[in-house]
């Protein structure tokens, strides 16, 4: 199936779950709302029109600083006006952000039977960071969660056992937020370098 | 060895020079790419058997270099250390590659900045990851020390991080 | 490390029909152990030999790839991606830039894919041969390791020609690589992997007909087809169980469905088959190269050689800036050797001509005033490769399966997020299953075979 039988066919099956849909530079992308995850999940999984047997990834974005990166003019100190990025663009653009929520956790969806890919977007608000688990549809989610929740701090409900993987236990904060800065240092020994 | 040396017992610490800096028993803390080309040096093409440093002892009790291998995080940091104080004098450690000198390029919230500031380094291989023909040079150095730290019966004072680098922070 | 009563009664009130009471043993393995590979801690329960559960906990070498990632400029973090899978980091170099090159919707001349796919692929066969070597050092044999690292040199010799490193070599750009083959690379190559070939031989031979490595490798760390794409498991860890996926085949990138090559696929899903899936592995990847050698389209595109005296084009800027225009009239900018193979003659052959992302050749970087500028526009804080906004997820086979990487951008100089999927980071979530039920000296070849890179896991 290619991206927009894809996105029509998810979209089909669960029309006011879906808040929008795309296919940029050829990945078919849904934006699916938190509480369809796992039916969606199970649908993708068994209807064998999309058979996705392989959950390849699962991660999360932080969407808090898009675009406010300063992009200074090279003499902006004598007063030369920002001029506009020059971008290498080509086809149509991108739709933007996913939804106005700080975080989005995004799953990654493949086919061994079909070979096509399904990319699913969840949008997670800050004040509510919690999403359902799919450990009961893929032995392979554990791991990922725990890692989303080591460096985000997304929750996963109906996790066994949702803890620390990459960081020590004693570590404050959750690394991969935009708000945490990059050199801020931890030690369990040591200077703080 | 603070005693006035007299010849013979001179000559007797200089055997003993030689004989340690020539029978290497090395602990390979590998963790990362580093001991890629640390694997390289041992074996065939480069051949560090020839410097006599030729068996790993993989327990900090039988072992008497700790050639510290590829990027410490925070979180491996304690394990650097104990098994540093697990090893019995005397003792060397060597800093392989540029992560444990001094970081790397890894300036971030797991790395630790330079074994040196948890443990006290003798020879540092700067390099990511160091040639072979680096790493051999820096064992030659560490022989030299050995060889030099007996001779002399000095112990040359240990290299920790001066304390007004602790806390530098670089310019943003 | 507890260890346990075996009876809880008086000796002399034990009797022959009653049951020996016993309780389970940690046992700690790692973080720092020699058959580790690096660092992981395995935390086990045994039950005398045999493994009741294991836990594995790892994070060690984390090194915050994906934070170091936004920090620099898409270029940039290419170092980065070298050090994942740090034995075949042609590979990452490779799919990462192609992951930018599909976000930024641009395509690379056709030599160049070429050029990027046989340096993927002697990745691969250092991969592999790391991993069987280190497997077979731990079951004991040292030969075989010595003998595999041997042919690894050889082939690190070659990629060292190449790109100037032996390990860590940041060969591919954003938009093509950094330098054309040399001309003298089949002669070496071909020198290189009859080494290989050899080297392959003799340790079958030493291997495969030694009764202590089948028996030790067969029927050991076990694992279904249905269990391993459950967990998400990839690459030959996966098709030695059976199933048959592979990225190259099934969703294929660069030129590989041009090259005819077979993809090994076993049935027992255990250690033997992994071993045997990785060593006919290494021998298609020595076939792809030679098939790539062979329909590789020319290299130098333009003719040589120029008009005009040749001057370092360092040399010719100072004069110019010094006013000696007579002295540099009627010559020709060259660069230095050190950038052979990426001067402006094999320019169209390996990077894209879009002059927004790629960097100009050196001459005319130093030449003209069109270099300058597109140099400027690359290099100069606050300006370089903007992609457009948008995420792309594109996946490459890796040496351990799907390596996977999912770039947002948000339209500035920095990327906003890179996520990689790290294909041993699925295996690595099975090995708790995989070990359950084995004794303890099964766990060396199952985790010798999980083939795990640190920097991959961990990032």
């Amino acid at each position: 199936m290619d991206a927009s039988a894809l996105i029509t066919s998810v979209q089909g099956r669960f029309p006011d779950a879906v808040s929008s849909s795309h296919a940029w530079r050829g990945d078919a992308t849904v934006v699916l709302r938190r509480e369809f995850l796992v039916e969606a999940a199970r649908y993708l999984q068994e209807d064998p029109a999309l058979r996705m047997n392989y959950l390849m990834d699962l991660t999360a974005v932080d969407w808090s600083a898009f675009g406010k990166k300063p992009s200074p003019a090279f003499f902006s100190s004598s007063g030369v006006a920002v001029r506009p990025p020059s971008q290498v663009s080509g086809g149509d653009p991108w739709p933007g952000l996913p939804s106005s929520s700080r975080f989005a956790v995004v799953y990654h969806f493949y086919s061994t039977a079909h070979g096509h890919r399904l990319r699913l977007v969840i949008p997670v608000e800050e004040a509510d960071l919690r999403v359902d688990s799919l450990t009961g549809l893929w032995r392979g989610a554990n791991w990922l969660e725990r890692e989303v929740w080591d460096m985000f701090g997304i929750e996963f409900r109906g996790h066994p056992g949702l803890k620390r993987i990459l960081m020590y236990e004693g570590f404050e904060g959750h690394p991969l937020r935009k708000d945490y800065p990059v050199a801020k240092r931890q030690p369990l020994i040591g200077p703080v370098n | 060895m603070q005693r006035e040396p007299s010849f013979l017992t001179s000559r007797l610490q200089e055997a003993i020079g030689w004989a340690r800096k020539f029978s290497i028993f090395q602990y390979p803390f590998v963790t990362a790419c580093c001991g890629m080309e640390y694997m390289a040096t041992a074996c065939s093409h480069y051949d560090v058997d020839r410097f006599g440093a030729g068996f790993p002892r993989f327990s900090p009790r039988q072992a008497d270099v700790l050639f510290v291998v590829g990027t410490i995080s925070h979180k491996m940091a304690p394990v650097l250390e104990r098994i540093y104080e697990q090893m019995a004098e005397p003792k060397w450690v060597v800093a392989f590659g540029v992560c444990t000198c001094t970081g790397g390029f890894y300036d971030n919230y797991a790395t630790v900045m330079g074994i040196d500031t948890i443990i006290p380094v003798d020879v540092y291989i700067p390099g990511c990851p160091p040639r072979p023909e680096m790493v051999l040079d820096g064992l030659m150095k560490l022989q030299q020390k050995i060889q030099d730290q007996h001779t002399t019966g000095v112990r040359p004072g240990r290299e920790v991080r001066p304390e007004a680098l602790k806390e530098w922070t670089p310019p943003r | 490390m507890e260890t346990t009563p075996t009876s809880s009664a008086t000796p002399a009130a034990r009797t022959a029909s009653q049951e020996l009471e016993t309780r389970d043993m940690l046992l700690n393995i790692g973080p720092a152990h020699p058959a580790m590979h690096g660092i992981i801690r395995i935390v086990a329960k045994l039950d005398g030999e045999e493994i009741k559960e294991a836990n594995v906990e790892i994070g060690y070498l984390h090194r915050g790839f994906e934070k170091m990632a936004e920090t620099v400029d898409y270029n940039g973090v290419i170092p980065y991606t070298d050090r994942l899978n740090y034995v075949s980091p042609l590979i990452n170099n490779m799919g990462y830039c192609m992951a930018v090159e599909k976000l930024l919707g641009i395509t690379v001349p056709e030599r160049c894919h070429y050029v990027r796919v046989i340096l993927a692929e002697i990745s691969r066969i250092t991969d592999h041969l790391t991993c069987v070597g280190a497997t077979a050092m731990e079951l004991g044999a040292f030969t075989v390791f010595l003998y595999m690292i041997k042919a690894r040199e050889f082939l690190w010799e070659l990629v060292e020609k190449v790109t100037g490193a032996r390990l860590t070599v940041t060969y591919c750009r954003v938009g093509g690589v950094k330098a054309d083959l040399p001309d003298d690379f089949e002669p070496p190559c071909r020198k290189a992997f009859e080494e290989t070939r050899k080297v392959l031989a003799e340790s079958r031979q030493m291997l495969e007909r030694n009764r202590i490595f089948t028996d030790r490798m067969s029927g050991t760390g076990v694992i279904s087809a249905e269990d391993a794409i459950s967990y998400g498991i990839t690459g030959p860890f996966l098709r030695a169980s059976g199933a048959d996926y592979d990225v190259r085949k099934d969703c294929p990138y660069a030129v590989y469905e041009r090259l005819a090559f077979e993809v090994p696929v076993g049935t027992r899903g255990d250690n033997m088959d992994r071993y045997l899936v990785r060593m006919e592995e290494m021998e298609q990847s020595m076939r792809i190269v030679e098939a790539a050698l062979r329909d590789i389209p020319p290299g130098p595109v333009l003719a040589n050689p120029e008009t005009g005296r040749a001057i370092p084009a360092a040399e010719m800027v100072d004069l110019a800036k010094a006013g000696k225009i007579t002295a540099i009239a009627g010559g020709c900018a060259v660069a230095c050797p050190t950038l052979e193979g990426s001067g402006r003659d094999r320019r169209p052959s390996i990077a894209t001509d879009e002059k927004r992302v790629f960097l100009p050749a050196k001459e005319d970087g130093y030449g003209n005033i069109e270099g300058l500028m597109q140099q400027f526009k690359l290099v100069m804080h606050g300006h370089g490769i903007r992609p457009p906004a948008g995420e792309v997820y594109f996946p490459v086979e890796g040496a351990n399966g799907e390596l996977g990487f999912y770039v947002v951008s948000d339209g500035a100089g920095t990327p906003y997020r890179v996520r990689v999927r790290p294909p041993c980071f699925a295996i690595m979530s099975a090995l708790e299953k995989l070990l359950a039920g084995d004794m303890v000296a099964d766990m060396i070849p199952t985790f010798g075979s999980v083939n795990m890179i640190g920097g991959e896991l961990d990032r």
